[in-house]
C-alpha cells in the first residue's frame, strides 16, 4: 500500500504559485483577447437580463398602435417599436431573460441526464449498458430538431414543453462523451487500486471518476448552451415555443417576419441578438477547450 | 463486405423499432384524450367516438402500437384529419420537394466545403484561410432562419434578383430554370453552416495528410502539385470527410424544416408544422416517420461507404 506524503506549501511558495497562476491567466487573456471580449459581452447580457425589472425600460407588453413599427432612434423608443407599437429595446432585454434561461436550462438538464446515464453506461456492463446505449442510438436516429418538434407536437406548443423536448433530444451527446471517458477510466490502475482497497462503487465514481469528467463536460456544456439557444429560438420561430405576448428572440423574429419589407429592424435586431450571444458563447467555449483540454495545447 | 452489410442491417432492427415506439408515443404524450385534443373543444360526442374508433384509441396501448406498426409496415400511415386524405401519399408528395432542397444544399456544401478546405490547407494562414475560420465561427452561431430572412430581404426584395418564396412561379413557371431560381436562396441558406463545417474538417485532415512522408516522396518524385494534393492527399483524407458529409446530410434534413418555413418551400417540414398547429397527429407521425427513416438510411449508406473506402472497418 502506498503512503501518501502530504506537504503543506509554505507562505512563500503559496505566494509564488498565486503569482504564477495570475501570470498564466494574464497570458491566456492576452492570447484570447476575442474570448475575453466575448466573456464580457455575455456578462453584460446576463446582467441586463437579470436586472431587467429594475432598469429604466418601458413595459415590454404595452401596446401602442399609433406608434407601431417606428424605426430605431425614434424619440422615446431607442430601438424603435414592433407591429403593436411595443418598445423593441424593452422586448429585447426581457426576451434575453427567456432566451438565456431557455439555453442554460435546457443545456443543464441535458447535461445532468446525459452525464448520469453516461456514467451508468460506462461503469456498469451488461443490461444497464445495453439499455443506455440503445436508448441513445434510438434518439440519435432522428435529426436533432425534428425529434424536438415531434415531442413538442405531442406535449403541445409552449416554452416549457419546448425546453423539455430540447433537453430530451440533447442528452445523448453528453451520454456518448461521458461513457467514452468512463470506459477508459474504468480500467485504469487508480480505479483498480481503489477497488482493491475496498472502495464502494459510489465512492469510486464520486471521488475517482467524476473529477476526470469535469473538464470535458464543462467544455461540452459551454459550447452546448449556444446550440440550445438556437434550438429554442428555432422552435419559437416555428410557433412551437414561447407563446404571445411573452417576448423571446425567436418568436420576435417570427412575428416580425411579416413586416420585414417596411421595417427590417423588427427582424434584424432579435436575429442580431441571438447571433451575438451564440457567437460569444462559442468563442468562450473554444477558449475554455484550449484551456482545459490538454490535447489541444500541442496544436 | 457482405458480412459487414448483414451485421449493419441487423443492428438497424432495434433502432427502427425504437424509432417506431417514439413516433407512436408522440400521439400519447399529451395528458388527456388524443381524440379531444385533435378535434378541439367544439367536437360532438359522435365525432369523438368516430375518431376514437378509427384510431383504435379505446384499446390498450400495447395493442394499439402493434396494430399501428402492422399498418405502417403495409404502408398505411392513416388519414390526415385536417386534409381528409391518406397521409402517405401526401407526405411522399411533399418529400420530393424536401429531397430537392436537401440534396442541392448537400451538393453545395460538399463542393464548396471541399474547395474551400483544400484551398485553406494548401495555403495555411493566408487571407482565405483566416476568412474561412471566421466564416465557420459565424456559421455555427447564426440562426438559419434569420440568415434566410436576411438573404430574402437583400436578394428578393431589395435587389429583386431572385423569387422570395415557393418552389415554382404561380404563373408561367414550372420548368427547370424556374425551379433553380426558386431553389437558390433556400439552398444557400440551408448549406451555409454545413459549408463551413466541411471546409474546416477538410482543412485539418488535409493538413495532416499533406504532412505525411508519402506526400514528400510524391513531391520528390516530381509529381505535379495538383496531383499531389488531389490524388495523394485528398484521396487519403476522404474518410473523415465522408463521415462528416453524412452527418451533415442528416443535419440538413432536420434543418430543412426551418428553411422551408422561411421560404414557404412546399416540403415535409412546412407540412409537419402545419400538421402540429392543426393538431393533426397522423399527419405529424407520417412526416416524422418518413424523415427519420431516410435519416437512418443515410447513416447506413455512410457507414457502408466508409467501410468500402477503408477495408479495415469491415474486419473490425
Amino acid at each position: 500500500m502506498s503512503v501518501r506524503v502530504a506537504t503543506v506549501p509554505s507562505a512563500v511558495e503559496r505566494g509564488t504559485n498565486a503569482t504564477r497562476r495570475s501570470r498564466a491567466l494574464a497570458r491566456i487573456a492576452r492570447r484570447n483577447r476575442l474570448a475575453v471580449l466575448a466573456a464580457l459581452t455575455l456578462l453584460a447580457a446576463v446582467l441586463l437580463a437579470l436586472l431587467a425589472p429594475w432598469l429604466p425600460l418601458l413595459d415590454p407588453d404595452t401596446v401602442d398602435t399609433p406608434n407601431r413599427l417606428r424605426p430605431p432612434l425614434t424619440a422615446g423608443h431607442r430601438l424603435g417599436t414592433d407591429e403593436f407599437g411595443r418598445d423593441l429595446l424593452a422586448r429585447l432585454v426581457w426576451g434575453a431573460r427567456v432566451s438565456l434561461l431557455a439555453g442554460v436550462g435546457t443545456a443543464a438538464a441535458a447535461m445532468l441526464i446525459g452525464v448520469a446515464l453516461g456514467i451508468l453506461g460506462g461503469f456498469y456492463t451488461g443490461w444497464v449498458e445495453t439499455v443506455v446505449m440503445r436508448l441513445t442510438d434510438i434518439l440519435m436516429a432522428f435529426p436533432y430538431i425534428l425529434l424536438a418538434i415531434a415531442i413538442v407536437a405531442g406535449l403541445g406548443p409552449g416554452l416549457r414543453n419546448a425546453m423539455i423536448a430540447i433537453a430530451i433530444v440533447g442528452f445523448p451527446i453528453y451520454t456518448r462523451l461521458v461513457r467514452g471517458v468512463v470506459l477508459s477510466l474504468r480500467e485504469r490502475e487508480f480505479v483498480e487500486a481503489a477497488r482493491a482497497l475496498g472502495a464502494t462503487d459510489p465512492l469510486i465514481l464520486g471521488r475517482h471518476i467524476l473529477p476526470h469528467l469535469l473538464s470535458p463536460v464543462i467544455v461540452a456544456f459551454s459550447l452546448d448552451v449556444g446550440a440550445k439557444i438556437l434550438a429554442t429560438a428555432g422552435l419559437s420561430f416555428l410557433g412551437l415555443g414561447t407563446q404571445p405576448p411573452t417576448a423571446d428572440w425567436g418568436s420576435m423574429l417570427a412575428t416580425g417576419r411579416q413586416f420585414v419589407i417596411l421595417s427590417p429592424h423588427v427582424v434584424l435586431l432579435p436575429g442580431l441578438a441571438i447571433f451575438a450571444i451564440v457567437l460569444a458563447l462559442n468563442l468562450v467555449g473554444d477558449a475554455l477547450r484550449d484551456l482545459l483540454d490538454p490535447r489541444t495545447h500541442a496544436r | 463486405m457482405r458480412r459487414y452489410l448483414v451485421r449493419r442491417l441487423l443492428l438497424l432492427v432495434p433502432v427502427l423499432l425504437g424509432v417506431s415506439v417514439i413516433i407512436f408515443m408522440v400521439l400519447h404524450l399529451a395528458p388527456g384524450d388524443p381524440a379531444e385534443i385533435m378535434l378541439g373543444s367544439q367536437a360532438t360526442q359522435a365525432d369523438l367516438a368516430r375518431l376514437r374508433a378509427e384510431l383504435g384509441l379505446t384499446e390498450p396501448l400495447s395493442v394499439q402500437y402493434v396494430r399501428w406498426l402492422g399498418l405502417v409496415a403495409r404502408g398505411d400511415l392513416g388519414r390526415s384529419i385536417w386534409m381528409k386524405r391518406p397521409v402517405l401519399a401526401e407526405v411522399l408528395g411533399r418529400f420530393k420537394a424536401t429531397l430537392v432542397l436537401t440534396g442541392s444544399a448537400l451538393l453545395l456544401s460538399t463542393v464548396g466545403g471541399l474547395a474551400l478546405g483544400i484551398a485553406s490547407a494548401t495555403r495555411p494562414n493566408s487571407l482565405l484561410d483566416r476568412l474561412s475560420a471566421v466564416a465557420s465561427l459565424f456559421g455555427a452561431s447564426m440562426p438559419v432562419f434569420w440568415l434566410g430572412i436576411v438573404l430574402m430581404v437583400i436578394f428578393a426584395l431589395w435587389l429583386g434578383w431572385l423569387p422570395a418564396s415557393g418552389m415554382f412561379s404561380p404563373y408561367g413557371g414550372g420548368d427547370l430554370r424556374d425551379l433553380l431560381l426558386h431553389l437558390a436562396l433556400p439552398a444557400v441558406t440551408l448549406a451555409a453552416a454545413s459549408v463551413t463545417i466541411i471546409a474546416r474538417l477538410t482543412r485539418s485532415t488535409m493538413l495532416e495528410t499533406l504532412g505525411q512522408d508519402y506526400i514528400r516522396t510524391a513531391r520528390a518524385k516530381g509529381v505535379v502539385e495538383r496531383a499531389v494534393v488531389l490524388r495523394h492527399g485528398l484521396k487519403n483524407a476522404l474518410i473523415p470527410i465522408v463521415t462528416v458529409v453524412g452527418v451533415q446530410a442528416g443535419y440538413l434534413l432536420g434543418g430543412a424544416v426551418l428553411t422551408e418555413t422561411v421560404f414557404a418551400w412546399p416540403g415535409v417540414g412546412t407540412l409537419m408544422v402545419q400538421g402540429i398547429l392543426a393538431r393533426d397527429f397522423p399527419l405529424v407521425q407520417g412526416c416524422v416517420l418518413v424523415v427519420a427513416l431516410s435519416f437512418v438510411l443515410i447513416n447506413l449508406g455512410v457507414d457502408l461507404l466508409y467501410a468500402w473506402l477503408d477495408p479495415r472497418i469491415r474486419y473490425e
